[in-house]
């Protein structure tokens, strides 16, 4: 097992590396020059030459590209213009709250969209099927930031039982229930979709599951039906849906984006809509690198999860 | 066409998306005609009013700006951006996957490998970055959705085009000095084009979601310009004081994506062969029963008796009999062999007696079955549950499918003692050892630990057989448990089984094709039909004069070891469908004996004692 976590580390490293080769190429297609960008109206050709030797723009692009992945591996990911601060104690201070978001998100719809998948394959085409086929449908279907805005209407405005937005409240907050009243709605609205994703795919892959031999040998032996289900049944489908539950932490995680602007959550994702809109390219590079960093490493533990439950996976 | 339309719209749901769709898509295509204020005329002193206002059906936004007017060019971008996005990345991505695909080794491997690389990044990051390189606007967001969705295509399209390059008309293609080029659009493109259609209708929902959401951030379209994304961004300020600025583009948006899923579905499903025979199985615990008649009493004082049994299998209007009115009777110690080609309902006998056939489209639809007198279809899923595997166990015939491929033997073993009784784990470990030493499985200790795939198939089979004997059933039924096994170590299973029979006062039922293996164990057997019993005796009485011509060249059909050159003959036709019988003697097509009176009527089984047979001019008299 220790070799194999391993070997999916150093398989990892060329994935890591193609990430920052695809984000610096793309960086690197802005058409126009960042030095004028950031000067604004100050870019006098004296300054632009300044800035430009400042950032290294003045090199070639491979050599420039090197640096910035040498200065990343050292941890210093450049200072942002618009902040005036390093990129990662800004990435690292937002991050945090991104993971309590996307974490709480994952949890929620990995366990519901298993138990909606389950119930709904076991009662297949009764009553509890036919809701929660239904209710996946219109969960799938919505946008979450346009779910966000209604749960807020709702459930803050109207009922006003939960605070409209961001992470703690500004007075007298900052402790575990306040930041948990916080974030009850965007959680929500944040694993909609995921949770819907799951359910459908943990339906077919427990029906999948369900009609096989060894169901029917479970069943044969007298095992109870619930355990045939939670037990047998689960066990083997949680081999097709355990990728997916890797593939929809990665739509969590950048599906944040929305919902931190909604929610006026402190997180990664809106700091990179900011970036963006005021073109502070340094910033959106390291956090575009470190949040897939962060993903890919996710990855690896959901691979490693995949080995322990299928013996028939080479370790 | 047509009867794919049917397909898909059979399908309610999917029928209401086409609907709403519809309703959309000409509500857009009539924007030039309808009476429309200018969507992107402000006027200031009008803002915020409320839907069914005067002259504005839905209200105004913020600056004014009629909303309907808004919300429908708004849909025509947000939709005419998604569609385009798919396009473009269903070409792009195609094409990339054809190639790599097509041509396989380092192509392949240096394509792939891009496209795992893309597909590392959690999904709207990606596009976040494309963005903010080319800079905020529509079109650079469209481009966004386009390329981050092109891996999705790249990996689906490569899948089959690798298994469509091995086919022999590419080869075909190759030989007759056809160019790359032309193999890949000629050849290739017709044949993974439904592929590719599949896969655009289940993701343009998403691209237009994944629009929106961009132009949402106000990374999309730039105002004045509104697409329903950045209708609903703008409208997020005044979220609060003029809710309906914001419902009105999020409903629209949430009807798009939802028909759009709804129609996806239903393309898919009516694709999906397996949906469209409607054969798919339903989980259920217990084979429903639905029996006509109250069941027959018992007729005799086996440990098993069934009587008059029908299992059918109800898919859509067609009822398939696999099993047409059997009765079988087994002794404590006796091995009865139910003999019959494939598809003459003898596993579906097997299974119906424990309620074991999938179901739906399984039904039990007439007869009973008896366990020492005891009626067990009638009996409610917790007694019947418990009765199985400790009265009536099964050995199955392939073990690699039938065994849990990620439970370990042990776990398996041990789990068959511990649901029939309160069993400690330690007892129940022993007692797996003491079975897996009872079918003579060497090393059991370490086989205990070991998964079914890690064992050979003359092992895994004596593990089914250590699992059936686990608490000591008065009944095993052994459905061909060895015909996955090669013949040495058949005899070896055949041998354990007589044993176990003498030891322990089995009752067998064995189902299997073969009359040699039918020879070595068996006391009697009865030969079926097409759902039906059409002969019954002692085995040597049967196997020395079969008097039902099926039987006789079943018999025929048996090489023989050290028996010379001999012509095998094998019965000319195929076995009749069930759910469409020939009036009478089933076999009647087949048969060289056969006369008008065979196919007139109903053929009894006729005879005494134990010796029957189903045959109006029998190859041997049955008295």
């Amino acid at each position: 097992m220790g070799r194999y976590i391993l070997k999916r580390l150093i398989s990892a490293v060329p994935v890591l590396l193609g990430i920052t080769v695809i984000v610096f190429a793309i960086m690197a297609m802005i058409p126009g020059d960042p030095a004028t960008a950031i000067l604004g109206s100050y870019a006098t050709p004296e300054n632009v030459a300044r800035i430009n030797r400042d950032l290294g723009l003045d090199k070639p692009l491979v050599q420039r590209y090197f640096i910035w992945l040498g200065n990343m591996l050292q941890g210093d990911f450049g200072r942002s213009f618009s902040l005036n601060r390093p990129v990662l104690d800004e990435i690292l201070e937002r991050f945090n709250a991104t993971l309590i978001l996307a974490g709480t998100s994952f949890v929620i719809c990995a366990i519901l969209g298993i138990l909606a998948g389950v119930v709904s394959a076991a009662r297949q085409y009764g009553l509890a099927d036919k809701l929660i086929t239904f209710t996946v449908l219109i969960g799938i279907s919505i946008p979450s930031f346009f779910l966000g805005m209604m749960m807020i209407l709702l459930f803050a405005v109207n009922l006003r039982w939960l605070p409209v937005s961001g992470m703690y409240a500004i007075y007298g907050g900052g402790d575990v229930p306040d930041l948990l009243r916080h974030l009850v709605m965007p959680a929500l609205a944040l694993a909609a979709v995921a949770t819907g994703v799951i359910a459908r795919l943990s339906r077919s892959a427990m029906l999948e599951v369900l009609r096989q031999d060894y169901i029917r040998t479970a069943r044969a032996k007298g095992v109870p039906e619930g355990r045939v289900i939670l037990g047998h049944a689960l066990r083997a489908a949680m081999v097709s849906i355990i990728p997916v539950l890797g593939i929809q932490a990665g739509f969590v995680l950048s599906g944040a984006v929305y919902i931190e602007i909604v929610f006026q959550w402190p997180g990664v994702g809106r700091m990179l809509v900011d970036a963006i809109l005021k073109r502070d390219i340094l910033l959106v590079q390291g956090g575009v690198v470190f949040v897939a960093a962060c993903y890919v490493g996710f990855n690896i533990a959901v691979d490693v999860a995949q080995s322990l439950l299928d013996p028939r996976i080479k370790t | 066409m047509s009867g794919f339309a049917r397909l898909v719209l059979r399908n309610r749901l999917a029928g209401v998306g086409a609907l709403v769709l519809a309703a959309i898509l000409a509500l857009v295509v009539l924007i030039p005609v309808l009476p429309l204020d200018p969507p992107n005329i402000t006027a200031t002193g009008d803002r915020f009013l409320r839907p069914l206002a005067a002259g504005h059906l839905l209200g105004t936004d913020h600056l004014g700006r009629d909303l309907l007017a808004r919300l429908l060019h708004g849909t025509r971008l947000s939709l005419a951006v998604g569609v385009a996005a798919a396009l473009i990345a269903a070409s792009i991505g195609s094409t990339i996957g054809i190639v790599a695909g097509y041509f396989g080794g380092r192509i392949d491997n240096v394509i792939m490998r891009a496209v795992d690389m893309l597909m590392a990044f959690p999904y709207i990051l990606l596009a976040l970055a494309i963005v903010a390189a080319l800079g905020p606007g529509l079109m650079n967001a469209l481009i966004a959705v386009a390329a981050v969705n092109v891996p999705f295509f790249a990996r689906n399209i490569r899948g089959i085009t690798v298994a469509l390059a091995r086919r022999e008309f590419i080869d075909a293609a190759r030989l007759s000095g056809m160019g790359h080029l032309r193999i890949l659009t000629v050849e290739l493109l017709p044949n993974v084009l439904p592929t590719i259609v599949i896969a655009m209708s289940t993701t343009v929902g998403w691209m237009i979601l994944e629009t929106a959401g961009l132009s949402f951030l106000g990374l999309g379209s730039q105002p004045p310009v509104a697409d329903l994304g950045s209708m609903l961004g703008e409208a997020r300020a005044a979220m609060i004081s003029a809710p309906h600025t914001s419902i009105v583009p999020g409903v629209m948006i949430f009807l798009i994506v939802m028909s759009i899923n709804l129609l996806g579905d239903g393309v898919r499903d009516a694709l999906d062969p397996r949906l469209r025979s409607g054969a798919l199985s339903r989980p259920r615990a217990v084979t429903l029963i639905d029996r006509a008649a109250p069941p027959p009493p018992a007729p005799g004082d086996g440990v098993l008796e069934v009587r008059d049994l029908e299992t059918q299998f109800r898919v859509g209007a067609r009822v398939y009999r696999a099993v047409n009115g059997i009765s079988l009777s087994v002794q404590a110690g006796e091995c009865l062999g139910l003999i019959g080609e494939s598809g003459s309902g003898k596993s579906v006998a097997a299974l119906s007696v424990t309620g074991l056939v999938a179901s739906p489209p399984g039904v039990i639809a007439g007869g009973a079955v008896y366990l020492d007198g005891e009626e067990v279809l009638a009996l409610p899923y917790r007694r019947l549950r418990d009765l199985r595997g400790r009265r009536v166990a099964y050995i199955f015939q392939d073990p690699l499918t039938t065994l849990h491929p990620l439970y370990r033997v042990g776990a398996q073993l041990t789990e068959a003692v511990r649901v029939h009784g309160n069993v400690s784990a330690a007892t129940a470990r022993a007692r797996a050892l003491e079975l897996l030493a009872a079918v003579r499985i060497p090393n059991p200790e370490r086989q205990l630990a070991a998964y079914p795939h890690e064992l050979s198939g003359g092992m895994r089979q004596r593990v089914g057989i250590a699992m059936a004997l686990a608490n000591e059933p008065e009944v095993i039924i052994a459905d061909e448990p060895t015909t996955a096994l090669d013949v040495t170590v058949q005899a070896q299973i055949l041998a354990l089984l007589d044993d176990l029979r003498r030891e322990r006062g089995l009752a067998i039922v064995f189902i299997t094709h073969d009359f040699g293996v039918v020879a070595q164990l068996c006391d009697r057997l009865a030969v079926m039909y097409a759902g039906r019993i059409v002969e019954e005796g002692p085995t040597e009485a049967v196997l020395a004069a079969p008097a039902h011509p099926y039987t006789r060249r079943l018999i025929a059909c048996v090489p023989e070891l050290g028996g010379g050159r001999r012509v095998l003959h094998a019965i000319p036709g195929l076995p009749p469908v069930v759910h469409d019988l020939p009036a009478g003697c089933a076999f009647a097509p087949r048969c060289d004996r056969a006369q008008d009176v065979c196919r007139a009527g109903e053929v009894a089984l006729t005879g005494s004692g134990t010796r029957r047979v189903r045959c109006l001019f029998p190859e041997e008299a049955v008295a």
